[in-house]
């Protein structure tokens, strides 16, 4: 088995089973933990979609905290959405999540793509500089936040080396030099198998917290 | 440390034990092993879903400083609201979360120390107000307060809090006031202020429709807030008393972090009103007993509380939209202070603006008001430790230039603990202004009654 069936074949089943079970695992070990009854009584009867609205009102920092954090939200904004456009908007990347799903869809136009990488790029690097720069960031930066960083960083260096190869398909089965694209797949099957343990997993745990904290600040008629 | 020596400091302009000549900041002859356990074992024991659930989504984004006002006061990192509770998020990485078991086997989070946790006794009782200002910044909503709150706990067990919360925590659960309001203390004072003000209170009556509740702050230091929650209630025709076995409503087990301490007052007060056949417990204008009772004091009972908690200031509000109070008009511009539990904690923001809306006042809001408010800097106990009195000025310094900025006549609260926080800061600073009371005011405004007390009773949520 060469180098690209293995990417293809069993790492590419090993990552997603990591992922999915790793993510069930992290949620279990959460969610498994005593929920205490909350007797008292609300001020809010109902309390319909306050989940919900503190997952969309949190999107958007209230105004008098903008001016602080205006420039690393932007910044935040710009690399997440260049990233969705990269791995969702790429001929190739459509190409392989429609051979594990079955499903496709357009791909972005090509200046789009340019523009989405080049947010993850400069975005994830003033990322870095600001958490070296920033005592506060400095500060509160562990293993985990430099880690995921070059996590995400490396299935975009890896793709931009496949980038320059001419391939005769958007998903070659034996293309001319398979190295860079197992290489490139592999780096991403990290990116699955990292982000359950990692802070990555703020991907699926905002919608969470926020919603926790919404329902229970709705509870007591507070604002979030 | 002997507990029966901390004598009260009880002419200051703010209200704690009296400067110790040696601090005692750990409690108990304990090893440091057994403290640690002690630490732990607290910290699992009330470490439910929602606790794991916002130690495992924060992002190290660095967003909440920015709410913080020690933060924001000095620009020491060390002040970023989630760094405080740093030893936590490492025990809980270690010990119970979903892969404490790789944390433990490749030892990639130490466990916590004690030196640790006495490093960290300033950040969470010092530099920490339990305001909830973080909150409000952060993107995933994490409400680090609470866990501050367990961290607190922790603390306590491990017998790591600051000399002075200890002090009164401990004398409130011994005498049953932190501050020297005893029951003996208040029944003079009762008789004292219905004699010199000429107002009608009530005291031990065995029914009454409200049980009124004080805070040792405002028996002690504002006792005229006394005086004006009588002539509220008597002027809305309400049978009221207040119980000598259960008055007290600051809650320093609460803030000092002994869940039994926490308890105990809150039970005196849940018993007091069932004892009476209380249909409202009235809180005074306090910010965290409002916190302790109203939102806290049914999950301690276990139960369903069979009575309503109002704050005074919901109780005002309530009896104005129902006509019980009538105020009279108040040519006046007024800064409003938020009390951080009652108001971005408690959810009864409106309800002081209800009541300065029927005060006719000229409402001046600071820059950052309601829930934003910023805090006065003296809550969660922080005004009782001595030692953080140079910070507390710092961020007393933003509240105050707030305040200035509106350039209000008048500056209100309805919170006494706020209120020495701005006598004590105000005095520190020279200020040109002092923070008065809402209910107090109101007490002043109540026009004449010309007809009997309606017969409504309390329905509607304020």
């Amino acid at each position: 088995m060469g180098l690209l069936e293995f990417a293809r074949g069993p790492a590419l089943w090993i990552a997603l089973a990591v992922f999915v079970l790793g993510t069930i695992w992290r949620l279990h070990g959460i969610y498994r933990r005593p929920l205490k009854p909350d007797f008292s009584e609300p001020r809010a009867r109902v309390m319909r979609g306050a989940g919900l609205r503190a997952i969309v009102s949190r999107m958007w920092h209230h105004r008098t905290f903008r001016d602080a954090t205006i420039v690393g939200t932007l910044n935040a904004y710009g690399y997440h959405i260049g990233l969705a456009i990269v791995f969702f908007g790429f001929v190739p990347h459509i190409a392989f999540i429609g051979r594990l799903t079955g499903a496709s869809w357009p791909a972005v136009p090509g200046w789009l793509f340019v523009a989405g990488v080049a947010f993850v790029f400069i975005g994830l690097l003033y990322a870095l500089m600001v958490r070296l720069t920033s005592p506060v960031l400095r500060l509160l930066s562990n293993f985990d936040d430099y880690a995921s960083l070059v996590v995400v960083l490396l299935p975009m260096l890896t793709g931009m080396a496949v980038l320059s190869l001419s391939l005769p398909s958007p998903y070659p089965t034996t293309p001319a030099s398979p190295v860079p694209v197992a290489i490139h797949l592999m780096s991403f099957e990290l990116l699955l198998v990292w982000l359950p343990f990692s802070k990555l997993a703020h991907a699926f745990l905002v919608f969470a917290s926020r919603a926790t904290t919404g329902v229970a600040f709705a509870r007591k008629g507070a604002t979030l | 440390m002997n507990d029966t020596v901390q004598t009260l400091d009880a002419c200051g302009t703010r209200l704690t034990v009296e400067k110790p000549a040696i601090r005692y900041d750990r409690q108990g002859d304990r090893s440091d092993a057994e403290r640690i356990a002690a630490a732990m074992n607290a910290f699992g024991k009330d470490f439910g879903r929602t606790a794991a659930l916002y130690l495992e989504s924060c992002i190290h984004c660095g967003n909440c400083a920015q709410a913080c006002h020690f933060y924001l006061a000095t620009r020491d990192p060390k002040y970023t609201p989630i760094w405080k509770l740093e030893p936590f998020k490492q025990a809980y990485k270690r010990e119970a979360g979903p892969f404490a078991w790789l944390y433990r086997t490749f030892d990639l989070k130490p466990a916590v120390s004690v030196d640790q946790l006495q490093a960290w006794q300033e950040l969470l009782y010092d530099a920490c107000t339990m305001c909830g200002r973080c909150t409000m910044a952060c993107p995933m909503g994490i409400d680090i307060a609470s866990l501050v709150g367990l961290a607190r706990h922790a603390m306590f067990e491990a017998g790591l809090v600051p000399h002075e919360l200890w002090a009164v925590a401990e004398r409130a659960a011994r005498e049953g006031s932190p501050l020297g309001a005893t029951a003996k203390v208040l029944r003079e004072r009762i008789d004292w202020l219905a004699d010199d003000y000429d107002v009608e209170m009530h005291l031990d009556e065995p029914a009454a429709e409200v049980l009124v509740t004080f805070s040792s702050i405002e028996i002690m230091k504002y006792p005229e807030s006394l005086v004006a929650t009588a002539r509220l209630l008597n002027h809305a025709g309400y049978a009221w008393t207040v119980c000598s076995a259960g008055y007290e409503a600051t809650n320093f087990g609460m803030m000092s972090g002994n869940l039994a301490w926490q308890r105990q007052a809150t039970l005196k007060l849940i018993e007091a009103a069932i004892a009476c056949n209380a249909k409202v417990l009235v809180l005074p204008e306090c910010g965290h007993a409002y916190m302790a009772l109203r939102w806290q004091g049914a999950n301690l009972l276990g139960r369903p509380l069979p009575f309503r908690v109002l704050h005074i200031s919901e109780f005002v509000a309530e009896n104005i939209a129902n006509g019980r109070i009538r105020l009279r008009k108040v040519d006046a511009s007024v800064a409003f202070h938020d009390p951080c539990q009652v108001s971005r904690r408690g959810g009864a923001t409106s309800a002081p603006r209800a009541v300065l809306a029927a005060l006719g006042v000229d409402l001046r809001e600071t820059q950052d008001s309601g829930a934003l408010n910023f805090c006065c800097g003296g809550g969660g106990g922080v005004i009782a430790n001595r030692r953080a009195d140079e910070l507390r000025y710092g961020a007393f310094r933003i509240k105050m230039q707030q305040i200035d900025a509106t350039g209000a006549e008048m500056a209100l609260t309805s919170c006494a603990n706020c209120r020495q926080s701005f006598d004590d800061g105000g005095a520190h600073f020279h200020w040109d202004r002092s923070m008065g009371s809402l209910l107090e005011l109101c007490a002043e405004r109540l026009e004449e009654r010309v007809a009997a007390a309606g017969k409504q009773g309390l329905t509607a949520d304020a």
